[in-house]
Parts: C-alpha cells; sequence; structure tokens
C-alpha cells in the first residue's frame, strides 16, 4: 500500500512544492503572451543564454553567476527586441543565429579545461534543491509579476493585435515591449536553476498553447492557462517523488499529454 | 439633421500636412506632400500600388519617421491643439482559433481594467453602446476570428471612434468584403461625417465607390498629383497617365483585369499580388 502523503514528510518536498505553486502560475500567465506574441523562439533562445551568463561570471571570476547570468539574459533580450523590430530579415532566422552563437560561446568557456560537468546539472535543472530562502525570491518577483499584469496586459495585448492601431491609441509600444521582454528574462533565469535550460521553455509554452485550444476569449485563456500549468506541476512532482525521475521532465510530459488531449477536443468542436 | 450637422461639425478645424516625406534610408518613400484637411470631409487618397499610401497612413500616425509637420488648427483663434487620430487598419494579426472576443479586443485599446479578469459591467455596457452605431451590439462576444470581414470593419470602427478623434483614418479592406459590405462601410463613414465632428482621409482601392461618396480626392504617386473634386481629379491628365483611360480603368475595377492584361501582353495577376504586400 503506497501512502500518497508520505512525500510531504519531507522538508525537500515541501519547499519543492511550494516552489511550484510560485513558478507554474507565473509561467502559465507569461506563457499567454508568449504565445500570442509568436515569441517561442524567443523564450526558447533565452533560456539558453543563461550558459552564456554563467560563462561570463566564470570568466570575471564571480561568486555568484546569476547575477552574471540575469545582466546577460537582459541585454540579450533587448538585444534580439531591438534587432527584431527592424523587421530586415526574418526574425526566427536572426534569433537562433544568435542563439546558436550565444550557446556555443558558453559551452566553450565552461568546457574549458573538461570542466563541463560541474554545470551540466543546469540543462535539466533540480527543483528538490531549492532553499527557504531561494523561494523568497521567487515571491518578490511573483508579486512584482502580478502587478505589472494587473496594469500593463491590456496593453500588451493590444499591441499584440495590432502595433500601428496600439500606437493610434497612445499605447507606449516600445516601452511595453521591452518591459515583457525583460521580464520574461528575469523570470526565466530566477527558475532555469529548479526547471533546466532543456525544458523551461516547454512549460513556458505548453500550459498556455493548450488552453489555446480550448478557448474562446482571454478570460478562458488565463483560467485554463493556469490550471493546465498548477496541474501539471504538482502531478509532476509527485509522480517524480513514486517513480525516481527527475522533476522537471516529469512536469513537461504530463503538460505535453494535456496539450494532445485539448488539441483533440478542440479540433473535435 | 442638417442642424444638427452644423452644431457637430463645426468647420472650424483645419488639419495641414506640410511637406511631409518619408524615407526608408536611401529610398525615398514619399517627398513634400501637402495636404489641407477640413472637418466633415471625406478625403479619398488614391493612386496605384506602391505609391505609398500606406506610407502616408503610417506617417501621419507618426509610425515612421517623417520630414515635414502635421498642423491640426482651430481656424476660428488660431490656436494650435493636438490632434487625436482614430485608425482603421485593412485587417488585424488574428489567426483562427484566437482566444480574443470583442469584448477583450475593444477593452484591450480604451480601457485600463484588466481583460483576463471577470468581464466589468460598466465597460461591457458602454462597448455594446458603441457597437449598436455601427448595428454591431451583437457581436461583443463573438470570437474576433469567427467575424467576416464586413462584421470586423465594423467593430474597428467603433472602436477607432470610440475616444471621439478629430481625423479618422481608414485603410479600405479589400478582401473579405462583398458588394453589399462595402456599401454599407461607405454607409457608415458618410454617416460619422455628418454626425461627429471629424476630418476623414481614406485610403481607397475601388475607384467607383471615390466617384461615389469623395468630397475631396488626392491623386498620390511619391508626392501629390493632383488634388481636387471627384470631378476635377477624374478628368485630369494626371489621373489618365495613372489609371489610363477611362474604358481601361472600368475592366480593371470589374475584375476583367486579365482579359485586359491579355490584350496588353501583361500578367495583372501576378501585380495584384505584389500590391497585396505593399498594402499591409
Amino acid at each position: 500500500m503506497i501512502n500518497w502523503t508520505s512525500w510531504l514528510d519531507y522538508s525537500f518536498m515541501r519547499n519543492a512544492l511550494v516552489a511550484i505553486l510560485i513558478i507554474t502560475p507565473l509561467f502559465a500567465l507569461l506563457g499567454t503572451m508568449i504565445v500570442n506574441k509568436k515569441m517561442a523562439y524567443f523564450s526558447d533562445a533565452l533560456g539558453h543564454s543563461a550558459l552564456t551568463g554563467i560563462a561570463v561570471g566564470v570568466v570575471f571570476g564571480m561568486q555568484d553567476t546569476t547575477i552574471s547570468m540575469v545582466i546577460f539574459a537582459v541585454v540579450f533580450a533587448l538585444l534580439l527586441n531591438k534587432i527584431s523590430s527592424r523587421n530586415t530579415a526574418s526574425t526566427d532566422t536572426i534569433i537562433s543565429v544568435f542563439s546558436s552563437c550565444s550557446v556555443a560561446i558558453g559551452l566553450a568557456i565552461l568546457s574549458a579545461g573538461g570542466n563541463f560537468s560541474k554545470y551540466s546539472a543546469i540543462l535539466v535543472g533540480d527543483i528538490l534543491s531549492i532553499t527557504t530562502q531561494e523561494i523568497g525570491y521567487l515571491v518578490g518577483i511573483f508579486a512584482f509579476t502580478i502587478l505589472f499584469w494587473i496594469f500593463g496586459f491590456n496593453y500588451l495585448n493590444a499591441i499584440s493585435i495590432h502595433r500601428t492601431v496600439a500606437k493610434s491609441k497612445q499605447i507606449p509600444v516600445k516601452l511595453m515591449d521591452n518591459l515583457f521582454a525583460v521580464l520574461v528574462a528575469l523570470i526565466v533565469m530566477l527558475s532555469i536553476k529548479w526547471i533546466g535550460i532543456l525544458i523551461i521553455n516547454a512549460l513556458l509554452i505548453l500550459p498556455a498553447a493548450s488552453a489555446r485550444n480550448i478557448s474562446e476569449n482571454i478570460r478562458e485563456y488565463h483560467l485554463f492557462s493556469l490550471i493546465f500549468s498548477l496541474f501539471s506541476g504538482i502531478v509532476g512532482l509527485v509522480v517524480s517523488y513514486y517513480t525516481n525521475v527527475a522533476t522537471g521532465p516529469m512536469i513537461v510530459i504530463i503538460a505535453s499529454v494535456i496539450y494532445f488531449a485539448t488539441y483533440l477536443y478542440g479540433r473535435r468542436k | 439633421m442638417k442642424l444638427k450637422k452644423i452644431i457637430e461639425t463645426c468647420g472650424f478645424h483645419c488639419i495641414k500636412i506640410n511637406h511631409l516625406g518619408v524615407r526608408f534610408g536611401e529610398q525615398v518613400v514619399l517627398k513634400d506632400v501637402n495636404l489641407h484637411i477640413h472637418c466633415g470631409s471625406l478625403n479619398a487618397i488614391i493612386g496605384k500600388n506602391g505609391a505609398g499610401k500606406s506610407t502616408l497612413v503610417r506617417a501621419i500616425l507618426k509610425d515612421v519617421p517623417t520630414e515635414g509637420t502635421i498642423e491640426y488648427r482651430d481656424t476660428k483663434n488660431g490656436k494650435m491643439k493636438d490632434l487625436k487620430i482614430g485608425y482603421v487598419p485593412q485587417s488585424i494579426n488574428i489567426e483562427k482559433n484566437t482566444p480574443l472576443s470583442v469584448y477583450d479586443l475593444i477593452a484591450s485599446y480604451q480601457y485600463h481594467y484588466p481583460v483576463f479578469l471577470p468581464k466589468n459591467k460598466k465597460i461591457y455596457a458602454e462597448i455594446q453602446k458603441h457597437l449598436e452605431i455601427f448595428e454591431a451590439a451583437d457581436l461583443i462576444d463573438k470570437q474576433v476570428c469567427n467575424l467576416s470581414g464586413g462584421q470586423l470593419q465594423r467593430v474597428l470602427l467603433s472602436m477607432a471612434v470610440a475616444d471621439k478623434p478629430k481625423l479618422l483614418l481608414l485603410d479600405e479592406p479589400v478582401s473579405g468584403i462583398d458588394k453589399n459590405g462595402m456599401e454599407l462601410f461607405y454607409k457608415t463613414i458618410t454617416y460619422l461625417k455628418e454626425h461627429y465632428d471629424l476630418a476623414i482621409i481614406l485610403i481607397s482601392h475601388d475607384l467607383d465607390y471615390v466617384k461615389k461618396y469623395a468630397d475631396h480626392v488626392v491623386l498620390l504617386d511619391q508626392t501629390v498629383l493632383t488634388q481636387g473634386t471627384v470631378k476635377e481629379v477624374f478628368e485630369s491628365e494626371e489621373f489618365r497617365c495613372v489609371f489610363g483611360n477611362a474604358d481601361a480603368e472600368e475592366s480593371w475595377i470589374h475584375g476583367s483585369a486579365q482579359d485586359l492584361g491579355k490584350n496588353w501582353g501583361i500578367d495583372f495577376k501576378d501585380k495584384r499580388l505584389e500590391g497585396g504586400n505593399d498594402n499591409d
């Protein structure tokens, strides 16, 4: 007989649960706009730039590479935004080029001297290692994001529908675009240690994409995205405990199953 | 009705566009465009594809770096004012299955109350009131991606005039609207012209409707080739140069452009496709 609450006996599991209760709603919210604005490539590139951020920190001999990671990601996000607004070549190509280049530089620096295994944990992430203090940081960014969402979502939505119309309504298009990019960069960088570079984008995109399959308006879109994100997060954590599989990938597997289910359901309508 | 018009559109406001120019790098798209627009008038901008019509709209909206000035003046006391512009694009970026209702669309642009929270009854009622003017009140809960071209146009119009602009900039829809829809579109903007205190600039692709509804016509090709009343412009030498003779124009409009092309040895189908991109 399996004891279904035994996992809560461990403090690292309780911490992980709290972290998931904070991170997944954030990702659900940001995901709705990333999918609307067709920025999946962008957030993917941003996740990969974490490697370069760490590498930069290592080169400058920083104790805490989180700071160099965040700074690098913010600069990288603003740069990508600037380039894609120029509209000279197709955006996905440019983002791809920048992303591959920065990943290569990061890998090259981190693997110098054959030491890469020290950093490989960041590829998959480990939510079980989160500390109470780190949860504190997440709570801070959670509160900030909710505020930004309340004051900025209408603007972001208006811009994603038609930039020029938004401009004609005196909406600060460029400022909002940049603020959103910086926010995504911050949240991706502050949660990448727990979620992992390889799957962070899946967690951003999947709940929103699933919600989109079955929603007819913005309210349903947000609600379903939140539900799917929380559900895959909590269930993924519990299942990974009992099956002894890494938590991040388990969460993504569950989110993917939800995506396929909603896709089939949405097509039937 | 007439009295109402005098009250609503005062005729004392005018918009002056002076020496407007736009260049993208080395390429000059518009140069020295001078327009004088009165409130209560419908001004149609015509010209062939690639003449810079859409760029002119973006320049007026300050969406591209421009040379020259745009003044908005009260002719009674000569005071300058801030010009509020309502803009209706040709289409918006909405794909199939986008979770966005008409309420969401309008509330995002017009209100600060977040659209992801439960609907705000007051805002809902206000939006419905605006939509009613354009016979679109029953569309408020529809998904935007499921609207017909004509319905979407009316929704966008109601959004554009919601905050009482002094200039209405319209990019006439080219696709997805049938003949009845176009007629309704032009009737609606004529109504707006008569009942609101605003001037209208319309980028038009259909000379038949321009002939019927416009007060002032501007023929554009990089700069203003000629402007004036419908009669003046349509009978001008410049008009003939751009659109060919009346017969050619007639057959162009009525969709037999391909036959015409055969005579001239030109494949018009491709030309039209190119034009479509230009107007995005």
